[in-house]
């Protein structure tokens, strides 16, 4: 007996079917996405690298202090003097794309999932079925799509990368406290208030740690997504690989691997943001008044929790 | 004085068919019989009550008792099942979204058990919160925020962030949210009870200092008997989601509607909250000043009553004194048939103020040999106080 359910049959006729029907569609995708990507392409590449590199660093200085931002300068010289720095600004521009539109879609649907549980029941099996599939799966289809480029490594990339937002997203919205949500509705809150005023802010470690591990997808996405000729870094890596040019593998992959650090501690500092020292207090220009010295006579008494 | 908050007949159903369970209800099934047999749990059933502007209306109850679930229907963060509540006079029920927004944000605060603050916020921006939900500007918004924090003693931290504060600076924060738009109303639900007792008994004084310089309507939810008696001008106790008794704390205290309510009073110190007009007791011979009654006929009454002394008082109730068995014969004796009922008075006899706290009573008490007399502000005579109805009101409670 020749049992055999012909599924990869029918995702064939499936994706024949959005070929034949929905070319229109995928041609506005593309020229969206593809003029996205060009615009941030070309605006990182256009900065004069000294001043990308000194944006980076200072980033790293306002967020995480000195230390940070020397070990920024540093890695950042080490790609330069290995020849990748423009393959690097590729590979960032790609990230940012493919994160700034991932967030685009991500960050509402988390909401919304958050606020529904029919939606909630409704996404969650689609995003474990986006997660785990094996990335190089949506090559395929995306080549098709779109032929080869930017646009289908982008595209394909969104998908992958996007799981995190919704998922983080919803996760910490349903996670703030419920009498916190009734304050904001005892005082007078309408709906958009408290999500603006209560449930996002509060919410925020969470949404950050989803934005982080988009990023962080993301980047690892676009190096696989050089397979359909993305671009950047992953080209290095596939030559590499294709040559079994160690030398080459190993630079490019650093390479790789400093731009992930990069982006993962920056995007975290984001997500503590309100306990860390600000800009001007960094730089020393702000006397901070400390008040929570004082105490006043009423509260003698009071030990303070911290 | 106005009725500020009323509520008729609430009702509040968890669950997906409200309407079963009201018929249920009205069938005279219990909660427990419901939930056994619809999974639908009734969180308040047929609540009435009225809280008059300015006053403490303390709800009381065991976890579970529906009290936390009554003072969130006071602002619809949970909507009634049926019933009405109104505040001032406007059935909120009825109300539509902009309206309710509306008086959440004029005419309510809103103290929490957790505190609930925002921690993004900094102290004074939590202060702010409802202003600013409100749409004042920025100016008026730091300004009252500001103000409102120094009624709270806390003006010299409103930069700091929530979680720099202890527990109850943090709750004064809360405080002072729920103040900084001027409520009318003010709901506090368990506010003081994730707080250290002694903290706790801090910011029940602040509660009242508060109030007293500015009256505000405050429903307060509380399990806890003693804060209820130290800041409640009114108690309702609440149980199974019912609400079995209201009353003033002296009142519930010496007539509580059952066993339930009785087990809430059972450990409390009942010398400090009740007074001697609490515990004086109507039974003893009192016998009325004027012409016609004299020691002869004052005696054959305490004859018949078999009692030892009596109360003497005129037409008009005012006490005069205490006289005996003993000294209205001694009276008879020398005055020869022309003596008064106030030839007969024991010396040194103080009545005891009504107002007189139970535990003062008793060191007066142990030094008489007769029952002590009480009167009230008007020197008019409310009753007697023997050991023995001092020791059975010790009895009762325990």
């Amino acid at each position: 007996m020749d049992f055999r359910i012909p599924l990869g049959d029918w995702a064939e006729a499936v994706v024949s079917f959005l070929l034949t029907h929905g070319q229109g569609v995928f041609d506005a995708i593309d020229t969206v996405v593809g003029a996205l990507a060009d615009g941030v392409q070309t605006m990182l590449s256009s900065m004069p690298g000294l001043a990308l590199a000194g944006l980076i660093v200072f980033i790293g200085f306002w967020r995480l202090g000195w230390r940070f931002a020397l070990f920024a300068a540093a890695s950042l010289l080490l790609v330069a003097g290995l020849g990748l720095w423009k393959q690097t600004v590729d590979t960032l521009a790609l990230v940012l794309t493919a994160t700034g539109l991932a967030l685009a879609i991500g960050l509402p649907l988390g909401i919304w999932a958050a606020r529904s549980d029919r939606v909630e029941t409704a996404v969650r099996p689609i995003l474990d079925l986006m997660q785990t599939m094996p990335a190089f799966v949506y090559l395929i289809p995306a080549a098709m799509f779109f032929g080869l480029g930017r646009v289908p490594g982008t595209f394909a990339t969104i998908i992958f990368a996007m799981p995190p937002a919704v998922r983080l997203t919803s996760l910490g919205i349903r996670q703030v406290p419920r009498e916190l949500v009734e304050a904001g509705i005892a005082f007078g809150c309408t709906g958009r208030q408290l999500l603006f005023k209560v449930q996002m802010p509060t919410a925020l470690p969470s949404i950050m740690a989803g934005v982080n591990q988009t990023i962080m997808l993301s980047l690892s996405m676009v190096v696989i997504a050089s397979m359909i000729g993305a671009g950047g870094l992953g080209n290095e890596v596939l030559r590499g690989i294709q040559r079994l040019d160690i030398g080459l593998g190993f630079e490019s992959g650093l390479a790789v691997v400093i731009l992930a650090v990069l982006l993962d501690r920056i995007t975290q500092s984001f997500g503590t943001g309100r306990v860390r020292p600000s800009l001007r207090e960094r730089l020393g220009l702000a006397g901070r008044p400390i008040p929570t010295a004082v105490s006043r006579p009423t509260a003698g008494g009071v030990t303070p929790a911290r | 004085m106005a009725i500020q908050i009323a509520a008729r007949g609430v009702t509040k159903i968890f669950g997906n068919r409200p309407d079963t369970a009201l018929a249920m209800l009205a069938d005279g099934l219990g909660r427990d019989e419901i939930f056994a047999r619809t999974g639908m749990t009734v969180g308040v059933h047929d609540a009435s009550f009225d809280v008059e502007a300015g006053e403490i209306f303390v709800v009381m109850g065991l976890s579970g008792s529906g009290k936390s679930t009554l003072i969130r229907l006071l602002n619809r963060l949970i909507d009634a099942t049926s019933g009405e509540i109104l505040i001032d006079g406007r059935d909120i029920n009825r109300m539509d979204r902009n309206e309710l927004i509306d008086l959440r944000r004029r005419r309510m605060g809103m103290v929490f058990q957790s505190f609930a603050l925002m921690p993004h916020l900094r102290v004074w921006q939590n202060a702010a919160f409802g202003l600013d939900v409100a749409g004042v500007d920025a100016r008026t918004r730091r300004d009252r925020a500001q103000a409102a924090l120094e009624a709270v003693g806390l003006g010299a931290h409103a930069e700091s962030w929530p979680h720099e504060l202890s527990g109850g600076m943090q709750q004064r924060v809360g405080l002072a949210r729920a103040l900084a738009n001027e409520p009318a109303v003010l709901l506090m639900d368990e506010a003081f009870s994730a707080l250290d007792p002694l903290i706790r008994t801090e910011m029940q004084d602040e509660l009242l200092r508060l109030q007293a310089e500015r009256q505000r309507t405050i429903v307060f939810i509380s399990h806890d008997l003693d804060e209820a008696i130290r800041i409640g001008d009114r108690l309702a106790i609440m149980e199974g989601g019912r609400i079995v008794q209201i009353g003033r704390p002296d009142e519930i205290l010496k007539n509580p509607a059952n066993d339930y309510v009785r087990s809430f009073f059972r450990n409390i110190d009942v010398t400090k909250c009740l007074t001697a007009g609490d515990i004086a007791r109507g039974d003893q011979v009192t016998l009325i000043r004027h012409t016609g009654e004299g020691p002869r006929a004052a005696v054959r009454q305490l004859r018949e009553r078999d009692r030892e002394f009596g109360y003497v008082r005129d037409g008009k109730r005012r006490f005069h004194g205490v006289v005996s068995v003993e000294s209205l014969l001694a009276a008879i004796d020398r005055g020869n048939g022309g003596a008064t009922l106030d030839d007969a008075l024991l010396p040194g006899v103080e009545p005891l103020p009504a107002a007189m706290a139970m535990e003062e009573v008793l060191t007066r008490l142990t030094a008489a040999p007769y029952p002590l007399p009480v009167v009230d502000e008007a020197g008019a005579y409310v009753g007697a106080i023997s050991k023995t109805a001092y020791l059975e009101t010790l009895g009762r409670t325990r």
